[in-house]
């Protein structure tokens, strides 16, 4: 669910300082450097990198834009490979029954157990591919503003790791608190007496 | 500034305490505009859905969800009555002639299911960046209205006569079920 599609799911940031130098050429530079590598690795079991918004699945900077207007817009792309519960049973009673075999049992003892499962999951982990999740980032520069375009909680936390490393950034999650710290114009006593209130309470009780 | 998850935490229910007042404004026909001090004609509606959760005596919580393009309300107001608040609210908000929807949660003021208002322009080549420039617009315009209304809210939390006629407002209110 990107910027172009119809619905959207937004989270929000506020970028703590600026970029010092040619802005394009560094975000370019970071873009590029931290972009999802194009071979997939058959080991990673999560990969993550940035991707053109037009291209996710070429990523290059080169060729495809990240700058509309006077906004940066690009996307967070995750690889995650997901190996379901019933396909390492499965694999799990194959490799059992052919262990017992080989040793001559009728039973195998619950650290051989263990053994097989890590050996099932390693080998799947190789053949199975990665699921792709693309995520879209609209970065308002001059207002230092992120619009990222899911709210799940595990995009959030690779956003905020990636984008700090990308362009040594800080981007620091809005909610009702940093909206107050970043986009209030109190004076510091009005935000002393914000961060004194207490929940409201209307209860019935209060009529009386 | 606060550690940030501590804030969050910390200060989540001021987002929560914002919905229960939208939601007041709404119910009351509060001039929107006027409030904003903006030149535009926003409106605000309840959409399909309400989520409060009220603290029982333990440590657990009630949740209170109500959903539906036609469900009354009543429930909801029951719930504020009995000490709930509001976590979540879906809104319809009118910006002149074009329309938005979609859910709030208090305690982020992250939005989703956002449907902002249809655009002519397609994702073809020569037409996507006037398709990008137009989304970020609306992007823009939607949190500009939450944000604007949030602190315009706390203001009158911290105005000398929040608790004889703001908060007195919303428990008339309250009170009027």
């Amino acid at each position: 669910m990107g910027l172009i599609s119809s619905t959207h799911s937004i989270s929000r940031y506020h970028i703590d300082g600026k970029i010092e130098g040619s802005i394009i050429e560094i975000v370019k530079t970071g873009l590029m450097k931290y972009s999802i590598p194009k071979l997939e690795s058959e080991y990673d079991e999560i990969s993550a990198g940035w991707t053109p918004v037009e291209s996710p699945y070429t990523p290059d900077f080169e060729k495809f834009s990240f700058q509309f207007g006077t906004y940066f817009l690009f996307s967070l792309r995750i690889d995650k490979k997901s190996i379901p519960v019933k396909l390492i049973q499965k694999y799990m009673v194959l490799e059992i029954e052919k262990k017992k075999e080989k040793l001559g049992r009728d039973f195998i003892s619950k650290n051989e157990k263990l053994e097989i499962k890590e050996m099932v999951i390693d080998i799947l982990m190789h053949k199975i591919p990665a699921i792709p999740n693309i995520y879209d980032i609209l970065w308002n520069y001059e207002e230092n503003n992120i619009y990222l375009y899911t709210t799940q909680k595990a995009a959030n936390e690779f956003f905020e790791t990636l984008f700090l490393k990308s362009f040594k950034l800080k981007p620091i999650r809005l909610f009702p608190y940093t909206i107050i710290e970043t986009k209030s114009k109190f004076l510091n006593p009005q935000k002393d007496r914000v961060l004194t209130l207490a929940p409201l309470k209307y209860s019935r009780k209060s009529y009386a | 500034m606060l550690d940030i998850a501590t804030a969050y935490n910390k200060y989540k229910f001021l987002g929560n305490d914002y919905l229960t007042w939208i939601w007041f404004l709404i119910e009351t026909d509060y001039n929107i505009s006027s409030l904003l001090n903006s030149k535009e004609i926003v409106t605000l509606e309840v959409g399909n859905s309400i989520v409060l959760e009220n603290k029982l005596g333990d440590k657990s919580k009630e949740k209170i969800t109500i959903k539906g393009d036609q469900a009354g309300l009543e429930e909801g107001t029951t719930a504020l009555k009995k000490g709930a608040w509001v976590t979540q609210i879906n809104l319809i908000c009118k910006i002149n002639e074009d329309e938005f929807k979609f859910t709030i949660k208090g305690e982020s003021l992250n939005i989703t299911g956002l449907k902002p208002p249809k655009t002519k322009l397609s994702k073809k080549e020569d037409e996507i960046e006037g398709l990008v420039l137009e989304k970020s617009f609306f992007c823009f315009q939607i949190f500009e209205v939450i944000d604007t209304l949030f602190l315009k809210y706390l203001e009158q939390r911290i105005s000398d006569d929040w608790n004889s006629k703001g908060l007195q407002d919303i428990k008339n209110w309250i009170g009027s079920f």
